[in-house]
């Protein structure tokens, strides 16, 4: 059996000095900016401080609502899940396309205040090995609780994409393990991750392993205690 | 069994930070383990960059870095300069004559001597804001990596003192600024680390009952009505005369309300005793608006305000990053902001506080929250959690350390350290 290796993460933020304040420029800036930065508007986003329940999963959408007040833009710029595109060309093109679309079909040119311009910014995210291993999936029911925001967002978010199957390293994990875990999987399939806090996605997390693997989880740190 | 005799500064931020926060710090800090690491301010005591420093260094330090911390010194013309340059970064159209710019170079020249023996071999130098900004031009064999730390607004520069100053920084590896609107193009990686606050400084640490009411009782205030607050300099831009007007339309509906206006104005700033003479006239004849303008309240008084206010406004037209308003959610207080700047980043509508755009709007949401009296415990208590998750100098000095790694690894996008 392989050991789930814990890994951990943080962003630095980079600024790239360009700003849009339509959606027109919006579209412009996307077509040439940096592809780091579509990666941090979609999944970098969720390392920055924020509460749960939140109503858009990419910061494109987010301020087509809060700052160009164009909801129509906002909710198609929202139902795009960045899981489903192989890099960040695809997701780019898929960006401008449903920009173009709007543009397409309003006359109405929308301006943000010159103090809500949309910030186009990249990351460069820093991974290090927590040297912690897993040797059983029953050991997540206590180690879930223990691990750092940073690795919630390595391991369940970043994951979907580095893996080949745009899944989290979670499931990718149990399923090398056998059929046992399927239902486990399927529920994790379950979780989006893009609406709560890394917080609040931890917690669930750590209750949906329990509440699948609790028992077992239990024993197995019981026996493992004086050893580890 | 022996116990530990001190417990390490670490150890203290985990009280409040968390330990997975510490230890993922811990982490972060080992590829760095040994590294020389100088920052570089012009004063030891009083303002926000001595306050951050105070305690970076010591983590830092704990943590395994080598970290000095060095001051640069100047002449009363030196510093006169450097508060003009700050003036006129945050907008002010202020011109600098030529012999102060002369001594704020010469001043650099001089203080870069001094300090060469400790700069020159450091792997990583941050020189901290304008006044040791040219310390870089006199290290053309540096070593190490020189980041400059702008603590400032750059988003509204008067543009031919920026043009003066960038000349002194476009030479850096890196700059960072506290939020992506303030930070210019530059030539070099410009990183964004928002400002933070310490959960262990006397300001940020609860006042007792006692104390609290000693500070109402010195200032008429009844703790038994409902009292809201702002905590800000007599500036324009922080609108002192809307929050009266809010408050008045407020005290429609709930007639007991009180206000606490609670600041002072800078001694070189003509324009902040004209506002206190209007927010003086505006609040003449209402005993229950409190104007506390002297500006030398102690932090605890000010937090002892703080903790007694039912709710927190910081109502700004245009603001920084507004760490009173941090300090006000840190003590589980709801805020009530303008939609503006860093308060944007804080407060989030209906789940640490409101955001608000007029007079009206804020009056609204005070009335709210007055009579939803569980909402602003509830609202409280997520604006406190925010804080703890976003805005402490751990997720500050963790920033720090990341950036670190990332230019000691180059212009790489994703970096897997072993």
């Amino acid at each position: 059996m392989v050991d789930f290796a814990v890994k951990d993460c943080t962003l630095a933020i980079v600024a790239t000095g360009r700003r849009a304040q339509t959606l027109r420029e919006l579209r412009d800036i996307l077509r040439d900016v940096h592809p780091g930065c579509v990666y941090h508007h979609f999944w970098g986003t969720l390392l920055r401080p924020q509460f749960a329940d939140r109503e858009y999963n990419n910061d494109f959408a987010t301020w087509c609502h809060h700052s160009l007040h164009d909801n129509r833009a906002a909710e198609r710029l929202a139902v795009i899940d960045p899981a489903e595109y192989t890099d960040m060309e695809s997701l780019r093109q898929e960006l401008i396309e449903v920009i173009d679309e709007r543009l397409d079909e309003t006359e109405l040119m929308l301006f943000a205040r010159a103090d809500q311009q949309f910030h186009f910014a990249r990351s460069v995210i820093v991974v290090f090995d927590t040297h912690r291993r897993l040797a059983r999936p029953a050991e997540l029911v206590t180690a879930l609780h223990e691990l750092s925001v940073g690795s919630i967002f390595y391991h369940f978010i970043d994951a979907r994409r580095r893996n080949p199957r745009g899944i989290d390293d979670f499931r990718a994990w149990l399923l090398g393990l056998g059929p046992k875990y399927r239902e486990l999987c399927a529920v994790l399939a379950e979780v989006d991750p893009y609406f709560e806090s890394l917080f609040a996605l931890r917690d669930r997390l750590a209750e949906l392993f329990a509440g699948h693997l609790g028992h077992r989880g239990r024993t197995e740190a019981r026996t493992r205690a004086p050893g580890s | 069994m022996a116990g530990r005799a001190t417990i390490s500064l670490l150890d203290r931020y985990a009280d409040y930070a968390g330990q997975d926060a510490i230890e993922q710090l811990r982490q972060l800090a080992q590829p760095l383990s040994g590294l020389k690491v100088v920052h570089v301010n012009s004063t030891r005591r009083g303002g926000g960059v001595a306050e951050i420093l105070e305690k970076l260094v010591p983590l830092m330090q704990e943590l395994g870095l080598d970290t000095t911390w060095e001051i640069i010194e100047g002449n009363e013309d030196f510093y006169t300069c450097t508060k003009s340059f700050h003036n006129a970064l945050q907008g002010k159209a202020i011109r600098i004559p030529e012999a102060l710019l002369r001594v704020y170079e010469e001043t650099n020249g001089r203080n870069a001597e001094h300090l060469r023996p400790v700069l020159e071999g450091a792997d990583f130098v941050f020189v901290h804001d304008p006044q040791p900004a040219p310390l870089l031009s006199h290290f053309s064999e540096r070593r190490g990596k020189w980041i400059w730390r702008c603590h400032i607004d750059l988003s509204h520069p008067y543009r031919p003192v920026w043009k003066h100053l960038r000349q002194f920084v476009l030479g850096y590896d890196a700059s960072i600024f506290s939020l992506e609107a303030f930070a210019p193009p530059m030539p070099h990686p410009v990183f964004i680390i928002p400002p933070s606050i310490d959960p262990l400084s006397e300001k940020n640490q609860p006042p007792t009952a006692e104390e609290v009411l000693r500070v109402l009782e010195k200032f008429g205030i009844d703790p038994g009505r409902p009292l809201i607050l702002q905590v800000s300099r007599f500036d324009r831009f922080k609108d002192p005369l809307g929050v009266i007007q809010a408050y008045r339309l407020a005290t429609q509906f709930v007639p007991s309300l009180q206000l606490v206006l609670a600041g002072g104005t800078a001694s070189d700033d003509p324009e902040g005793e004209a506002v206190l003479r209007e927010v003086r006239e505006a609040a003449e004849g209402d005993p229950d608006i409190h104007v506390l303008s002297s500006g030398h309240y102690s932090d605890r008084t000010i937090s002892a305000l703080q903790t007694a206010a039912d709710i927190v406004l910081q109502k700004s037209l245009r603001e920084g990053f507004g760490l009173t308003v941090t300090e006000a959610m840190w003590k589980g207080k709801p805020v009530i902001g303008g939609n503006t700047g860093g308060i944007r980043l804080q407060v989030i509508d209906h789940r640490t506080g409101f955001l608000v755009d007029t007079p009206e709007g804020a009056a609204m949401r005070i009335r709210y929250l007055l009579y939803d009296r569980p909402r602003i415990s509830q609202i409280g208590q997520n604006a406190r959690e925010l804080v703890r998750q976003s805005f402490l100098n751990t997720r500050h000095l963790r920033e720090y350390l990341t950036l670190m790694v990332a230019l000691a690894h180059g212009s790489a996008d994703r970096i897997e350290l072993g």
